[in-house]
């Protein structure tokens, strides 16, 4: 499997299931809808299990799931392959003691946090999120990593807009996709 | 597994331990249980997935509801294994396309709860899934999402119970099975 789009026959039946929803959140975006990929239990399981093949013997200690569309993939992957599950969430959702990382929208910026202690110096980390778009957070999210002493070992996301040339803000890092969107 | 202590499942305390309390979040006199630290531990982890799983595998559980954002962390998982589908119930305006909605009351003022038209059909068997259950409201407002769909709602699982809060009254009859209470008062 190379780090780019992923080829394999189940990746046929997952690409179907997702709805493109025009004008969401505003006009002019095509939404990526990974909802109806839910719905079908069998591609739910194929999209886990293509990143749990590939990730399996790759030593990963951390999946670290971008709130909140990420919980629902990173989720299933951590346990699949026994590494502990990390959350990186919007502003004060966490409690207790936490470090935060800011990135850009198209107007303003947000923050994403991380729990200082959840990772550890010479923890090997996979990132997961359902999309890269611009790649803003998914490079706040390697940034937490980082500060921490983790590595940064590769993002995965179901889908790509490669158009926005996320892939080229991750510092290097490899980026595994399922799907492209163009 | 709901509370009976002649029961419970060995796997259960090591759960237990692994929760963290954090006092006065997300304000002073709340005692906020943080799950964020049993998923730093693979074992604790996949056993309360397993807990469920075990529980619900031979109960023909069609769909798994999940609240966001702490039930997307348990309800996959389970879904995943028992083979439903998995539908996240979400806060306003994150769902794109037709959906429903279902409001509820917060300490102060309400919230809504919205969920996909036609992710859910009348002949659906569900199970709603959250990381804990307090006063009910929002596993009131998904029961209502799942009932006005057509489905039944077979039962409610959260890994953290507050009793003393008598969420499990607001369930309109149904089912709670719950991993751990935690009391204020002992």
């Amino acid at each position: 499997m190379s780090g780019n789009e992923v080829s394999d026959p189940r990746i046929y039946g997952i690409k179907a299931k997702i709805r493109v929803v025009p004008d969401f959140p505003k006009k002019g975006i095509m939404f990526q809808d990974i909802t109806t990929l839910l719905l079908d239990p069998k591609t739910f399981k194929d999209t886990i299990d293509l990143f749990v093949e590939r990730y399996r013997d790759m030593n990963i200690s951390v999946v670290a799931g971008i709130e909140a569309r990420g919980f629902i993939f990173g989720s299933p992957i951590a346990l699949a392959i026994g590494a502990k599950f990390v959350p990186l969430r919007k502003p004060k959702k966490l409690p207790g003691e936490v470090i935060f990382e800011e990135y850009e929208l198209e107007y303003g910026s947000d923050r994403l946090e991380m729990h200082v202690e959840a990772v550890d110096p010479g923890d090997r980390a996979l990132i997961v999120d359902d999309l890269i778009a611009t790649g803003g957070t998914l490079c706040a999210a390697m940034s937490l990593l980082e500060r921490v002493g983790a590595e940064v070992v590769e993002c995965a996301c179901v889908i790509e807009l490669p158009e926005l040339m996320g892939r080229e803000r991750l510092g290097g890092k490899p980026l595994c996709v399922l799907i492209e969107y163009r």
